[in-house]
């Protein structure tokens, strides 16, 4: 009997969860408001993230126990070192720069100023992963295929980048990051259409896709595009240097055109979204699809066109990947940028401006967390539990809202994010 | 409060940036010989070659006094990145591990001529004179394998799965089912390889990863439904998975890879018959040696049967399966094998 009335009533469904994962990610906030609580949540992240490294560190503990005073002192020490070590890693070391610029050794400023072009090199995928996952949000999709789409959006550019010899470089980058685009477009076109033909739920079918995006391009990698002179090994062939995204800099600096791109792909989106009639119908179907389709507006359209786009953002992640950096394709192509962006875009509001603020945020952390590690040999993955606080924190603002006695919004803010339930209820 | 708390908080943060940046540059007190090791993305624990590899790093910090780090990398763009923050640290010797890392390592190696690197599992042709590759014969070892594994099978069937068709991983399998063979041949008996057939080397079985543990358990019991009793997995972590289906089934053995899984993994010591192992360990520590020593030369260096750099393990727990006439005709075998008499797979030598 228990089991009966449990069934008739499932606890959440996905798509009320999805309706408010998306209701937050696209609340209306001040602008004050929309950096306090990132700050804050940065900051509680870093003091929490602080904790785990002493927690998890064994000197720590035979610090302790030598004395209480020791084991503080030696907390203070690790974090201090850590975290300065993220720093420098991330932004860099001040006096380093200032000795290299003495100096005047080319090789030892590049080397100095490398950290923070670094972080921009990591965050550009982020910023393009992020964009395409707020698209979707704002119209009212949930886009988890991203990590597929990029995987496509890689294999297409890196097959345009290899194959074609002989074109110019200005025909020819172009040609292999449009094809990276139209390969996560095509991706994303699919769950698209099943949402709007037959109403398949985004959410499973772009999880399904993933799989299927990995297990393709696996095979290609193993089958039709090794590498000839690879014994087989599941690499593709380098890509023609007329494919390539230009670094501006000799080694080791990484950085490249590609994080204008990413810049520029920021802006036409928020040119789409806000200043076209497209932009509007899209966000309407996104906030209330009742609305939006008693005002006459295309409903299907509007979903299809959407999940290309999306898509579309998430193959150019791929592609900058392969053009740009890698220049040639491998299984390992991606540290799960399609998920990591699914958080940037609720942190950055699913606004441009708030993803590219992410997504500079994700990367500068990353980036960081190497020299961290080299350092003290602390793991990357704390940057995974720190990413992690933040969203967290950033999720429940109520959180911060109480650590740091902050006064809560104005009622009407609250009323002004109203969002209308979604996919056919 | 809460304002007072923030600017609080504010300059304590301030402060305590300001006065560590202006540290003086901390004075170069001890220049002890750094070993670095950079993973490909399967991780510094994947208890395959990034693990074994490390294991020669830490031997190294041992038994030689050196300094040991490492990077993980998280995805394919992290090995450039951990490269340059390895020459910027100034590493004496850097470690690469795996073909992943094989473009990387070469430009890197080629823009720091300065720099000695060493790739295991990976060599080039022609050689870079800063870099030493770590190659392997490994199926000398695997021939081995498979002959004890066909003399010990009870239901005339032994198994063999790896992770992807990539000849570091097919060399295992190719000299498996040549040491099955040449066991029939020997005997008259006709012991049947699953998962490998050295007539058709682009056939095989395999998981196409090589951390899902629940694959590795799927494939073990999907091949012991088909009658195999004597499994070697090669796919690092996954046959953890299948040890434990056949843990769980009982009857039925495994042969570990690349270190000696009776030891790395003893929960699984009564049911592993042996390992054929790789000892990346041993090249790497020598390699780190011949850096420090100043005998460093580029080029590559070969683990095979007759340096020990690829042997099978002993048999622990298992010791009394094996009689002292088959360990008699191991030895035959491998002494066969050393001369030359037994012919492995031409696709698989290493000139």
């Amino acid at each position: 009997m228990k089991n009966e009335t449990d069934k008739t009533k499932p606890a959440v469904s996905i798509e009320e969860i999805s309706t408010n994962i998306l209701a937050s990610a696209t609340k209306k906030k001040s602008f004050w408001s929309a950096l306090v609580i990132p700050g804050l949540a940065l900051l509680t992240g870093l003091i929490l993230g602080a904790l785990f490294i002493i927690v998890t560190s064994g000197e720590v503990y035979s610090a302790f126990q030598i004395s209480f005073g020791s084991g503080l002192a030696t907390s203070w020490e690790i974090v201090s070192k850590s975290y300065l070590a993220l720093f420098q890693g991330a932004i860099g070391n001040p006096a380093a720069m200032v000795q290299a610029l003495i100096s005047g050794d080319q090789l030892e400023i590049r080397r100095a100023f490398n950290p923070f072009l670094e972080s921009l090199v990591v965050s550009t995928p982020y910023i393009f992963a992020g964009l395409a996952v707020a698209l979707g949000f704002r119209a009212g999709l949930f886009n988890i295929g991203v990590e597929g789409q990029l995987f496509i959006g890689a294999a297409a550019s890196t097959f345009v980048g290899y194959s074609i010899k002989g074109l110019p470089a200005i025909i020819h980058m172009p040609l292999a990051l449009l094809a990276g685009a139209l390969g996560g477009a095509f991706w994303g076109f699919i769950p698209g259409w099943l949402k709007a033909k037959t109403g398949g739920h985004e959410v499973i079918n772009t999880i399904m896709m993933n799989w299927i995006a990995f297990r393709f391009t696996e095979w290609l990698l193993t089958g039709p595009m090794t590498r000839p002179d690879s014994g087989r090994m599941p690499v593709s062939p380098i890509i023609e240097k007329s494919a390539e995204i230009p670094q501006f800099f000799k080694q080791p600096i990484r950085f490249h055109l590609g994080f204008f791109i990413a810049l520029g792909a920021a802006g036409l989106v928020y040119w789409l979204l806000f200043k076209t009639t497209w932009g509007f119908n899209l966000r309407t179907v996104g906030a209330n699809p009742r609305a939006a389709k008693y005002a006459g507006m295309n409903i299907a359209k509007n979903t299809i066109l959407a999940m290309s786009l999306s898509g579309a953002l998430a193959g150019l992640a791929g592609a900058n990947q392969i053009l740009a950096i890698n220049r040639s394709m491998a299984i390992g192509l991606s540290a799960g940028y399609g998920y990591d962006s699914i958080a940037l875009a609720l942190i950055g509001n699913s606004h441009p401006v708030g993803v590219v603020l992410a997504a500079i945020l994700f990367g500068t952390l990353r980036n960081g967390a190497t020299r961290m590690m080299v350092t003290t040999r602390i793991p990357i993955d704390i940057i995974s539990i720190l990413q992690a606080l933040i969203l967290m924190f950033v999720a429940a603002p109520a959180i911060i809202r109480s650590i740091y006695r902050l006064k809560p919004p104005k009622a009407e803010d609250e009323k002004a994010a109203f969002v209308g339930s979604w996919g056919g209820k | 409060m809460s304002k007072k708390f923030l600017t609080f908080l504010a300059i304590l943060i301030a402060a305590s940036l300001a006065l560590s940046a202006c540290k003086p540059a901390a004075a170069p007190a001890e220049t002890k010989f750094k070993a670095c090791q950079v993973t490909d993305t399967g991780g510094i624990d994947d208890k395959s070659f990034n693990a074994t590899a490390w294991k020669g790093v830490e031997d190294a910090v041992k038994d030689l006094g050196i300094e040991g780090k490492y990077l993980e990398s998280q995805e394919v763009a992290d090995y450039e990145k951990n490269l340059n923050t390895f020459i910027e640290d100034k590493c004496d010797i850097i470690i690469t591990v795996g073909f992943l890392l094989g473009d990387g390592t070469k430009a890197s190696a080629e823009a720091n001529p300065d720099f000695k690197y060493s790739i295991v599992d990976y060599s080039y042709d022609p050689v870079i004179p800063n870099v030493v590759g770590q190659i392997f014969q490994t199926d000398e070892a695997a021939f081995m394998a498979g002959y004890l594994a066909a003399s010990l099978t009870k239901t005339g069937k032994v198994g063999t799965f790896g992770g992807l068709p990539i000849p570091t991983v097919t060399i295992f399998m190719d000299g498996f089912a040549r040491g099955v063979a040449y066991y029939n041949e020997q005997k008259g008996t006709s012991v049947e390889v699953l998962g490998w057939d050295i007539n058709n080397p682009d056939g095989g079985l395999f998981t196409m990863s090589f951390d899902d543990q629940t694959k590795g358990k799927e494939f073990g019991t999907n091949l012991m439904d088909e009658g195999a009793d004597i499994i070697m997995p090669v796919a690092g972590p996954v046959g953890l998975g299948t040890a434990a289906a056949v843990a769980e089934r009982g009857n039925a053995y495994i042969i570990g890879v690349d270190s000696d899984w009776a030891v790395t993994n003893p929960d699984y010591s009564k049911i592993t018959l042996t390992s054929v192992m790789k000892k990346m360990d041993v090249t790497t520590f020598n390699v780190i040696k011949s850096a420090k020593d100043g005998t460093f030369k580029g080029g590559n260096i070969v683990g095979n049967l007759a340096n020990s750099g690829v042997d099978l393990a002993p048999y622990h727990d298992l010791e009394s399966m094996v009689t002292s006439d088959l360990k008699a005709e191991l030895d035959a075998v491998r002494a066969k094998l050393l001369d030359g008499t037994i012919k492995l797979s031409d696709a698989f030598k290493i000139k």
